[in-house]
């Protein structure tokens, strides 16, 4: 029975905070998130009191394996001061704090609560990349688990399939790699604030040091060709199209819409909201394709009223770039087997007609897998309110930006719009 | 053909006899693979059991040089990678699975759409005896 979807209350962002990626051995989860927890405060343009938040929703994937610590939520309540109040964890996979964050916005939809934080949080750093790979693959699916895939195999899967059927290349990836990658050290946040250039220049330098021969690369791209500098991991998926393993945390504060502007005179509101699943690759009908993000595409424009071509930047879930090109295309921003196009001509680009992954996308920002889907709208909402500095979008009226978030492989994906009024 | 139930633990008993079983709807005929105890297609759940030949083409590949903890006990690696993939069964169906026979250094020169055949790979003895499938050209 189709009906529209619409919130029954408006939900407005009126904070936001986002540690600094990396690998930090010598602290914890609880660290990161007192880290992004600070910066929200502090970004409440007339300031929030913590006793008004009246309940957390806090998206965490694998800290159950990676630190062998479950049942996150009161350990960041207690750490915030918010006990006796309501914590609850949500788990998605790499889409677990884009799942907090529509707990959060349907909690104050609903009427029950006027002021709500969302988050997220994962410490990868204490596992081998080995162990990493095997506590991520707990997200896909038993058959796959079986089989021996990995996440980047299941890309790396989706790439051939990919290639196969609309003539791209894996040279048609490296301008993934190089676009985000030149964003990248515009974001004081990101994990690789490098461009592929500045990976070039280092690596000569360190052959330089120790006597070693000099590598003779022409360009990024050749850079890129080289197996020993660019090595595969699941082919044709090699390391410069992964994303890194990393530790953060992330948080927004949302408030009901008819209060945002105590809080500040730039509310960022959310304008359209959608989830979907998805069949593992077993049951899929299109490899090239990711059902869920198109039912959660098709769910946040049906809300907002919005097209694809209204949504003038967006982040999308680039843990690998041949994900980045399926999601560009499921998303309605291109068509089907156009995506790797447009890229290629450079529209993705921070200066480009659709700019995607301002950030530098989880390839070169850094993906803590759990805080990774607020960390994609903590972005959106910076660049909706002129604040991201050097990686600001360069448009006039910057007014709907977007996050896409998926988890496993692509078993959960959300789509969110949010808009400047 | 059999009163087993519709689900992985029968899939699984089957592999060790040397069979491909999945399932049928009565309803509208959807073919599963493993078999479902719920259709869905048309949510049917009657189901009936189908053998499949083991016979279909590569839709799609990777071969993976890091390898989690499991594979790499069994020696795969760096420098032993392997080739997993999807097959388009012959009856419609798609499974995942090993790719062997072809080699895993140069994937380059793997062909989607090539002829595969399936092979039981089997692991432990007696109740812990545990078979899995591969294809090959």
């Amino acid at each position: 029975m189709p009906r529209r979807k619409k919130l029954s209350r408006g939900v407005a962002i009126v904070g936001g905070g986002l540690t600094k990626l990396g690998l930090f051995k010598d602290r914890n989860s609880k660290d990161f998130f007192a880290e992004a927890y600070t910066e929200m405060v502090s970004s409440v343009d007339k300031g929030i009191d913590p006793k008004d938040i009246d309940a957390i929703y806090i998206g965490n994937f694998t800290n159950d394996f990676f630190v062998n610590q479950a049942h996150w939520g009161p350990i960041i309540s207690d750490l915030v001061g918010h006990v006796p109040k309501p914590v609850t964890r949500t788990e998605g996979a790499c889409a677990s704090s884009a799942l907090a964050f529509r707990e959060g916005v349907f909690a104050i939809a609903s009427g029950f609560y006027d002021i709500v934080l969302v988050g997220g949080l994962e410490q990868m750093s204490r596992r081998t990349t080995e162990e990493v790979a095997e506590g991520l693959g707990m997200a896909a699916s038993p058959y796959e688990v079986a089989a021996g895939f990995t996440f980047p195999g299941v890309f790396g899967t989706m790439a051939t399939a990919y290639f196969a059927k609309y003539g791209a290349t894996r040279e048609d990836l490296f301008n993934v790699t190089i676009k985000s990658h030149n964003n990248a050290p515009l974001n004081p946040k990101a994990q690789f604030p490098m461009t592929i250039r500045d990976f070039m220049n280092a690596r000569i330098e360190r052959c330089r040091q120790k006597g070693e021969p000099i590598p003779n690369w022409k360009d990024e791209r050749d850079f890129l060709r080289d197996p020993v500098a660019n090595p595969p991991i699941a082919w044709p998926m090699h390391l410069f199209d992964c994303c890194p393993i990393s530790d953060g945390a992330s948080c927004l504060l949302l408030v009901a819409e008819e209060l945002a502007k105590k809080f500040t005179d730039d509310p960022i509101y959310v304008a359209g909201m959608g989830q979907g699943s998805g069949y593992s690759f077993h049951a899929k009908k299109d490899l090239t394709s990711f059902e869920a993000t198109r039912a959660a595409a098709q769910e946040a424009y049906e809300m907002s009223g919005l097209k694809p071509e209204d949504i003038q930047f967006a982040e999308v879930h680039d843990c690998f770039s041949m994900a980045e090109i399926v999601h560009l295309e499921d998303l309605g921003f291109y068509k089907p087997g156009y995506g790797y196009k447009a890229v290629s001509e450079g529209a993705t680009r921070l200066d480009g007609p659709k700019p995607i992954n301002t950030s530098g996308g989880l390839k070169t920002k850094g993906h803590p897998v759990g805080a990774t889907g607020v960390a994609q709208l903590y972005e959106v909402w910076v660049q909706l309110r002129g604040k991201a500095g050097k990686r600001q979008v360069p448009k006039p009226n910057l007014r709907v930006g977007a996050a896409h978030n998926l988890g496993g492989t692509g078993g959960t994906c959300t789509f969110t719009i949010l808009e400047r009024r | 053909m059999s009163d087993r139930p519709f689900n992985d633990h029968s899939y699984g008993q089957f592999l060790n006899e040397g069979k491909i079983m999945g399932s049928k709807c009565k309803k509208c005929g959807a073919l599963a693979l493993p078999p479902r105890p719920i259709c869905v297609s048309c949510f049917g759940s009657q189901m009936e059991w189908v053998q499949f030949k083991g016979e279909g083409k590569l839709a799609a590949f990777t071969s993976i040089v890091v390898a989690p903890p499991p594979m790499a006990k069994e020696g795969f690696g760096r420098n032993n990678p392997y080739i997993v993939g999807v097959v388009e069964l012959i009856e419609g169906a798609k499974m995942v699975a090993r790719i062997t026979g072809v080699d895993a250094k140069k994937p380059e020169q793997i062909k989607i759409g090539t002829a595969l055949k399936a092979e039981f790979l089997q692991k432990g003895e007696g109740d812990s005896k545990q078979t899995s499938l591969a294809f090959k050209p």
